[in-house]
C-alpha cells in the first residue's frame, strides 16, 4: 500500500464491492422519495411565552449573528474557510468534508454538513460526504465529546456554506458584469432575474476554486425562515443506504494487503506488568505467525497502553486462539486488592463526614440548626462500562519512518498527537484517518488501542489490524466512575427547604493523569452538583476524598448520572415526606423563572467550557420542560394497578431536559417501561429526527444502566467479560414508546447539546416511578433484583 | 482446504478448519458487513443465514459451514432493497448502525418464517440481537412495516 497523498482526506482502504458514497445516498435519496419524501413528523414545540432566554442573543434581523461559544477555548478552535470544507465539481457534484467524527449522533456527517450545504444553497442531491483525517490545525477542533459538535460549529458551518454562496454569486456576476446584488444562488443556480441568466455550480467550479474568501463580517446569513434542510428533519442519515446493505466501513472493517491480525493479552489488573511469557504452544496454534511483548506505561498510563503480549495472525480467529494458548505470569501491581464491594462501604462512609466545601450558599449549618425536620438519603452508583458495539481497534502500518492508522477515535486530533510523541515521528510523517464509529459514549476519546496497534505494526513490520475482543473490553476499560452520594435537607415547620447539603464521593477522571488526584475535578463537580439550579437560601456541596484504583474515564453524560441521580431520587423523596406531588415540589425547588449563577459561591465552577453569558442557568426553561413533559405525559393520569409515573429534570450540556416514565411492576416485581416522555431544550436545532433518535436511545442506554449496570473488582480484576455478566437492555426490555418533546425556541437561543443529556434524568425518572408504582425507593444502582418477590 | 457457498459463490479457505466461520467471512473473504461483537452466541452482531436459517456466525465453526448456502448481508440483495432494508432505511433506524446488520439478517430470516408478526413474536425473534445505541423501538416499528409491505 502507498501512504496516500491526498492530505486532508481520510484515505481509502479495501472494501468488497464497495459502492461509491454517492451511488449510495442516491439510492437511498430515491428511496425516500418514493417513500412520500418525508421521513418522520416530529412534535415540536413553541417556547414558552415569556420564558426569555439568554438575553445577549440579537434578535430579529441580526438573529444568531454573533453569540461567543467555548469553541474558541477548544484545542485548534472552529474553522470556517470554505476552500477547507467544500469543493465543487465540474459537473455540480459538491463535496463536503465531515472534519468531526460520526458515532451515530449524525451530527458529523449530516447535521454539520447539512448547515454548509443549506447556507450555500447546495442540492442535498448533488451533495457528497467525505471524511476528513485527524488535523486540527486544518479543520479546526475534532474532538467529539461533550455533546460540542452543533453547539460549536453552527456558527462556524453557516459562515462557511455562507461564504461559498457569496463567492458563488460574485463568480456569477463577474462573468455577466452585473452587480452582486442582482444576483442570487438558489437550489445548485446562480440567477440574474433582470436577465433570467442562469449559471449551475459546476458552471461555476472553476471560478470558486481559488477565490479568496471574504470575511465573515461581510456575510449576509440566511434567515430562519430561508433554511431549506436546518431544522426541518427531513433528510436521512448520510451512510444509511451503506449500513443497511453492509457497506459503511467502521474502523473493525479496515483491511489493507498484507495485512496481519492482532490481539493483545493485557494486565489483568491496571496497573500491573508482564513478568514472564511462554508463547511455545500459541505458535502451534495454525495460523499464528508471531507473539511478541507490547510496550506498557506505568500506573497512572493516562491513555497509554497498558503493555501485555500481543499474538499476530492470518485472521481474528487464529489469534484469539493463539492468545488462549499463551503462558503469561503478571506482577498485578499496586491496585491487586481493589474490591468494590469493599470500596462502596469506604467511600459510602467517607460520604458521612465533612469533605472539601466546593459550593457554599448562605449558611447551611445554621439551617440544619435551626430546622424544624432533616431529612437524609445515600445513594450508591457503581462502576458502568461503555461496551459500544464496536470494541475498540485499529489498524496501523508504520514503516520507512512514516506512520498510518485507520482508526474509530472520536479525538483524531489527540490520537494523532499521542502517535507521533509514542513513535517519536516528525509530525508530518504520521496520520490518522478516521472512520465510521460503532459507538463511541467516551470510550473511544482515548487512543490506547491505537497507539497499541502502531507499536505492534512497527515491530512486525506489516500492516495490523488490532481488535480488542469483548472481555478486553469490559476488563479493559476506562471505566464511568463509582459514587456515594450524601444528601440533606433541612425544612423549616411551613414545609420549605430551607437548607441543602450534598456530600459527593467518587474517584476522579483525574487520576488517570496523575497519581494522587483524589477529589472530583472542576468538569465532573460542575455536573449537575455545584450547578444545581434550586431556590434554597442555604447550599453546600462539599466533594470527600476517593483514590481511584482502576482507570475512572468519561461515559455518555458522566458525571451527570450519580450526581443528577441522587438530586432527582431526593428531590422525590423531600415531595413524599412532605406529602407534596412530585411535579409542583421540583417546580417549588427550582422556584421563580431567573439565572442562576453559581460563580460567586462555588469557586471552580464550570459551565461546560461555555461562557456564562450565552449559556447562563435559566431556571425559566428548567421550568418550561417540567411543565411540558409533565403535560405531554399526562401526569396524574389514571393508570393500571401496579404502573407509576415518575420525574425528573436535569440541566446538562447546557441544554435542559426533563423526562417522566412509566413504569410497570408485575406481582413478581418484573418491571417494564410502557411509556417514556422527554422534553429537551437545546436551543437552535439542526436536525430535530436525529434528536428524537439520540432521546430514544438514551431512555435505552438509562433503562440498561439503572437495571443492570454494574461493573465490580475483585482482587483488582473487572469481574464481569461479556453481555452474559454486564448484560444491557434488549428489545423486549427496552421502553415501549419514548415521545420525545422539542422545544422550538427558533434560531435566537444558541444551540446546546443532544447526544448525551437525554441519559441523566432518565434514572431517577425510573426510580422515583418504581416508588409510585410500589412504595419501594431505590438508593442503590443498579436495580437488579432488588424488586423481586 | 474447506470449500464454502457464500452469497451464492464459491470460496475457498486453506487455514485452521475449527476457528468461528465469522473470522473466514471477515478477514479471509473481505466480507466485513458480518460484524463482531461479543464473539459468544450473545449479542447478533455476527448474524448470518445458513440455509435460509438465522445463525451466529462466532459460535458456528467454519468447517461446520462446508456444504451449506451461506448468506451475509452483503448478499441479501443485490440492490439493497430487500423489504427489511427498506424498511429500515424509510424509518431511520440506525444510529452508529453497527449492530444493523446483525438485525437486519436476523429480521430478515424471521419475516420469511412469520410474515405476520406480533409485538411478542418480533420480541421473542430479536432479542438476541443488542443495539447499545438503542435503536429498539424503530427496530420493532420497521420490522412490521416490512411484514405490510414497504
Ligand atoms: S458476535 Fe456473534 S453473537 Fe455476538
Ligand atoms: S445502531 Fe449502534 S449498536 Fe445498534
Amino acid at each position: 500500500m502507498g501512504f496516500v497523498d491526498n492530505k486532508h482526506l481520510s484515505s481509502a482502504v479495501m472494501q468488497p464491492d464497495q459502492v461509491s458514497p454517492d451511488q449510495g445516498r442516491r439510492s437511498f435519496l430515491q428511496g425516500v422519495l418514493a417513500a412520500g419524501g418525508c421521513i418522520l413528523a416530529v412534535d415540536l414545540l413553541p417556547a414558552r411565552a415569556g420564558a426569555a432566554p439568554a438575553a445577549v442573543i440579537k434578535t430579529g434581523a441580526d438573529a444568531m449573528s454573533v453569540f461567543k461559544t467555548g469553541a474558541d477555548a477548544m484545542p485548534h478552535g472552529t474553522v470556517n474557510n470554505p476552500h477547507v470544507f467544500i469543493t465543487i465539481d465540474p459537473s455540480g457534484k459538491v463535496t463536503i468534508i465531515a472534519a468531526r467524527v460520526e458515532m451515530g449522533t449524525g451530527a458529523a456527517r449530516t447535521s454539520l454538513p447539512l448547515i454548509i450545504a443549506d447556507e450555500m444553497e447546495a442540492d442535498w442531491n448533488h451533495v457528497v460526504i467525505r471524511q476528513g483525517h485527524g488535523d486540527e490545525t486544518y479543520f479546526g477542533n475534532q474532538d467529539t465529546d461533550g455533546s460540542r459538535s452543533v453547539r460549536h460549529f453552527f456558527m462556524p458551518m453557516r459562515q462557511t456554506g455562507a461564504a461559498m454562496r457569496a463567492m458563488l454569486v460574485a463568480a456569477a456576476a463577474r462573468r455577466w458584469n452585473v452587480p452582486a446584488s442582482e444576483v442570487r444562488a438558489e437550489n445548485h443556480q446562480v440567477l440574474h432575474a433582470a436577465s433570467g441568466r442562469k449559471l449551475s455550480y459546476g458552471d461555476l467550479a472553476g471560478d470558486v476554486a481559488k477565490m479568496p474568501v471574504p470575511a465573515a463580517e461581510t456575510l449576509t446569513l440566511k434567515q430562519p425562515e430561508e433554511f431549506r434542510y436546518i431544522g426541518k428533519g427531513r433528510i436521512g442519515m448520510v451512510d444509511l443506504f451503506d449500513i443497511t446493505t453492509g457497506r459503511a466501513p467502521y474502523g473493525i472493517d479496515t483491511r489493507l494487503p498484507g495485512m496481519k491480525y492482532a490481539v493483545i493479552a493485557r494486565p489483568p489488573v491496571v496497573g500491573g506488568k508482564l513478568v514472564s511469557f511462554d508463547a511455545t504452544e500459541a505458535l502451534k496454534v495454525p495460523g499464528v505467525e508471531k507473539v511478541l511483548e507490547v510496550q506498557g506505561w506505568p500506573w497512572p498510563s493516562k491513555f497509554q497502553p497498558v503493555g501485555g503480549v500481543a499474538v499476530i495472525a492470518r485472521n481474528t480467529g487464529a489469534a484469539i486462539k493463539g492468545r488462549e494458548a499463551l503462558k503469561i505470569t503478571w506482577d498485578d501491581g499496586p491496585n491487586a486488592t481493589y474490591d468494590s464491594e469493599a470500596y462502596r462501604k469506604e467511600i459510602t462512609a467517607t460520604a458521612q463526614k465533612p469533605g472539601l466545601v466546593v459550593r457554599n450558599d448562605g449558611d447551611a449549618d445554621a439551617a440544619f440548626a435551626k430546622a424544624a425536620r432533616v431529612i437524609t438519603a445515600d445513594y450508591y452508583l457503581p462502576h458502568l462500562a461503555h461496551v459500544s458495539m464496536e470494541p475498540p481497534c485499529a489498524t496501523a502500518v508504520v514503516a520507512d519512518g512514516k506512520c498510518e492508522v485507520w482508526a474509530p477515535v472520536q479525538s483524531p486530533g489527540n490520537t494523532f498527537e499521542e502517535l507521533v510523541k509514542t513513535l517519536g515521528l516528525p509530525p508530518e510523517a504520521v496520520k490518522v484517518n478516521v472512520t465510521l464509529l460503532g459507538g463511541g459514549f467516551g470510550r473511544k476519546s482515548k487512543c490506547d488501542f491505537v497507539l497499541e496497534a502502531a507499536l505492534i505494526a512497527r515491530d512486525v513490520k506489516a500492516p495490523v489490524k488490532l481488535v480488542w475482543t469483548r472481555d478486553d473490553d469490559i476488563r479493559h476499560d476506562f471505566y464511568h466512575t463509582v459514587s456515594a452520594e450524601h444528601l440533606e435537607a433541612a425544612i423549616d415547620a411551613g414545609g420549605k427547604v430551607v437548607g441543602w447539603r450534598h456530600r459527593s464521593v467518587a474517584p476522579p477522571i483525574g487520576s488517570t493523569f496523575a497519581a494522587g488526584v483524589t477529589h472530583e475535578i472542576p468538569i465532573e463537580l460542575g455536573m449537575g452538583f455545584v450547578d444545581l439550579p434550586y431556590d434554597i437560601a442555604n447550599i453546600r456541596c462539599e466533594n470527600g476524598e476517593a483514590q481511584a484504583h482502576t482507570r475512572i474515564g468519561w461515559f455518555r453524560s458522566v458525571s451527570n448520572i450519580p450526581h443528577g441521580f441522587a438530586v432527582q431520587s431526593f428531590s422525590a423523596e423531600l415531595a413524599h415526606a412532605l406529602g407534596r406531588d412530585p411535579k409542583d415540589f421540583l417546580l417549588d425547588l427550582i422556584g421563580p423563572a431567573r439565572i442562576v449563577d453559581p460563580r460567586a459561591t462555588a469557586e471552580k465552577f464550570w459551565n461546560y467550557g461555555e461562557p456564562f453569558e450565552t449559556y447562563p442557568i435559566d431556571t425559566g426553561r428548567l421550568r418550561h420542560v417540567v411543565e411540558l413533559v409533565a403535560e405531554k405525559a399526562g401526569w396524574g393520569r389514571k393508570l393500571p394497578q401496579g404502573h407509576g409515573l415518575g420525574i425528573a429534570v436535569h440541566r446538562s450540556f447546557v441544554s435542559y431536559i426533563a423526562t417522566v416514565v412509566e413504569v410497570a411492576v408485575d406481582a413478581r416485581g418484573n418491571l417494564s417501561v410502557p411509556r417514556v416522555d422527554t422534553a429537551i431544550d437545546c436551543g437552535a436545532f439542526v436536525n430535530p429526527e436525529r434528536i428524537r433518535s439520540q432521546i430514544e436511545g438514551a431512555a435505552v442506554m438509562g433503562l440498561s444502566l439503572a437495571k443492570y449496570g454494574a461493573l465490580t473488582f475483585k482482587n483488582g480484576r473487572a469481574e464481569q467479560a461479556n453481555f452474559d455478566d454486564f448484560p444491557v437492555i434488549r428489545i423486549d426490555e427496552a421502553p415501549q414508546v419514548t415521545h420525545t418533546h422539542i422545544v422550538d425556541s427558533g434560531y435566537n437561543v444558541p444551540p446546546s447539546g443532544v447526544g448525551e443529556p437525554g441519559v441523566p434524568p432518565f434514572a431517577p425518572a425510573l426510580c422515583n416511578a418504581i416508588f409510585a408504582a410500589t412504595g419501594k425507593r431505590l438508593r442503590q444502582m443498579p436495580i437488579g433484583d432488588q424488586l423481586a418477590i | 482446504m474447506l470449500k464454502l457457498h457464500v452469497n451464492g459463490r464459491d470460496w475457498s479457505y486453506d487455514g485452521d478448519p475449527e476457528i468461528p466461520l465469522l473470522w473466514v467471512l471477515r478477514d479471509e473473504f473481505g466480507l466485513t458487513g458480518t460484524k463482531f461483537g461479543c464473539g459468544a452466541g450473545l449479542c447478533g452482531a455476527c448474524t448470518v443465514h445458513v440455509d435460509g436459517e438465522a445463525q451466529r456466525a462466532c459460535t458456528m465453526q467454519v468447517s461446520d459451514a462446508e456444504g451449506h448456502a451461506i448468506v451475509t448481508i452483503e448478499g441479501l440483495d443485490s440492490k439493497g432493497e430487500h423489504p427489511v432494508q427498506k424498511a429500515w432505511r424509510q424509518l431511520n433506524v440506525p444510529q452508529c448502525g453497527y449492530c444493523q446488520a446483525g438485525q437486519i439478517m436476523q429480521a430478515a430470516a424471521f419475516l420469511a418464517k412469520t410474515p405476520n408478526p406480533t409485538r411478542d413474536d418480533i420480541h421473542g425473534a430479536m432479542s438476541g440481537n443488542i443495539c447499545r445505541c438503542g435503536c429498539y423501538e424503530r427496530i420493532e416499528a420497521a420490522i412490521h412495516l416490512a411484514s405490510t409491505g414497504v
